[in-house]
């Protein structure tokens, strides 16, 4: 495909768009991630303590 | 007995939808069929901006940009719409729901916001021959970009996330302001920037052949923002949920 003189501009904003949806797909689901986690060490812990001595 | 009497009434469809706990357990089935229809979108959508659609008689090949610019800038009043009402929800009913409703949206509009101006300005630079003007649509939507990070970053700074949810659904609301500006902006000044090619009532200004890739496009970014969402929504209650699990934890060891 030939973009033409301004090529630079076209591949720029799809670049930028494609890097910003990697992103923010990214942030979703590591965020996710980090919560679940973050219940998952609640759950076994049995919720009642938050002590540092946890076996781990 | 009052356990009896709630199990006797069965919630209405509203309740079912809104209450966290029925949410996580409804929306969890839409994640993934949400993210294939957004892909096939952007498959389709892509395909038709840069391979199959013409460039433009005037603007030659930079029209492009537009099937990025557009959706964008769509999405970031949309967003912004949302969130205003998510505010509505979060001051008048105090429903948690709204909290987190107006939350998860937040940085993917801010996202869309800094997409919309990026593209408009790489736009700008070969059809205006500036990547930038001070005119009413581009500092309306500078500002926007600003309130939206500003709405973020206020999220973060609270720890008491039922009192930040009041305090930033009022800052929301002033910030709502800004939408119609945006909006209006290109028939109330003087600038650079067209007027709406694309309005609800009426035909569209806009040849079928760039019409349809720009449609899609827009379908695509729209359905990559439910889908996400719908991610950072069930993330966000489950957040909550941790933060109380954790608050009851401090409490016991305190005694």
């Amino acid at each position: 495909m030939e973009l033409g003189p301004h090529a630079v501009f076209i591949v720029g904003a799809y670049l930028g768009a494609l890097l910003a949806v990697i992103a923010l797909i990214a942030y979703a689901a590591i965020d996710a991630r980090r919560v679940r986690a973050r219940l998952a060490a609640l759950e076994a812990k049995g919720v009642r303590r938050r002590s540092a001595d946890s076996p781990r | 007995m009052m356990t009896a009497d709630v199990a006797l009434k069965k919630p209405n469809w509203f309740s079912r939808l809104a209450n966290p706990g029925q949410f996580l357990a409804w929306s969890r089935g839409f994640v993934v069929p949400l993210a294939v229809v957004t892909a096939l979108l952007f498959a389709v959508g892509l395909y038709l901006a840069l391979i199959d659609s013409p460039p433009d008689y005037q603007m030659g090949q930079t029209v492009r940009i537009m099937y990025l610019h557009v959706p964008n800038a769509i999405l970031s009043e949309a967003v912004y719409a949302l969130m205003a009402v998510a505010s509505i929800g979060t001051l008048v009913w105090r429903h948690p729901l709204a909290d987190v409703a107006a939350r998860a949206a937040a940085p993917l509009g801010a996202s869309f916001t800094g997409l919309a101006l990026f593209t408009g300005s790489l736009w700008g630079r070969p059809t205006w021959g500036t990547f930038w003007e001070w005119d009413g649509r581009m500092t309306s939507t500078l500002i926007l970009f600003l309130i939206y990070l500003g709405i973020v970053a206020l999220w973060r700074a609270f720890d008491d996330a039922a009192r930040a949810g009041r305090i930033i659904a009022v800052f929301t609301l002033v910030g709502a302001l800004d939408i119609p500006v945006v909006k209006y902006s290109v028939d109330w000044w003087n600038t650079l920037h067209q007027p709406a090619s694309l309005t609800l009532m009426g035909d569209p200004h806009m040849a079928p052949s760039m019409l349809w890739p720009l449609a899609v496009m827009t379908f695509a970014f729209g359905f990559l923002f439910l889908t996400l969402y719908l991610v950072r929504m069930r993330t966000e209650i489950l957040r909550r949920r941790a933060e109380t699990l954790e608050r009851q934890a401090a409490r016991s060891v305190e005694g």
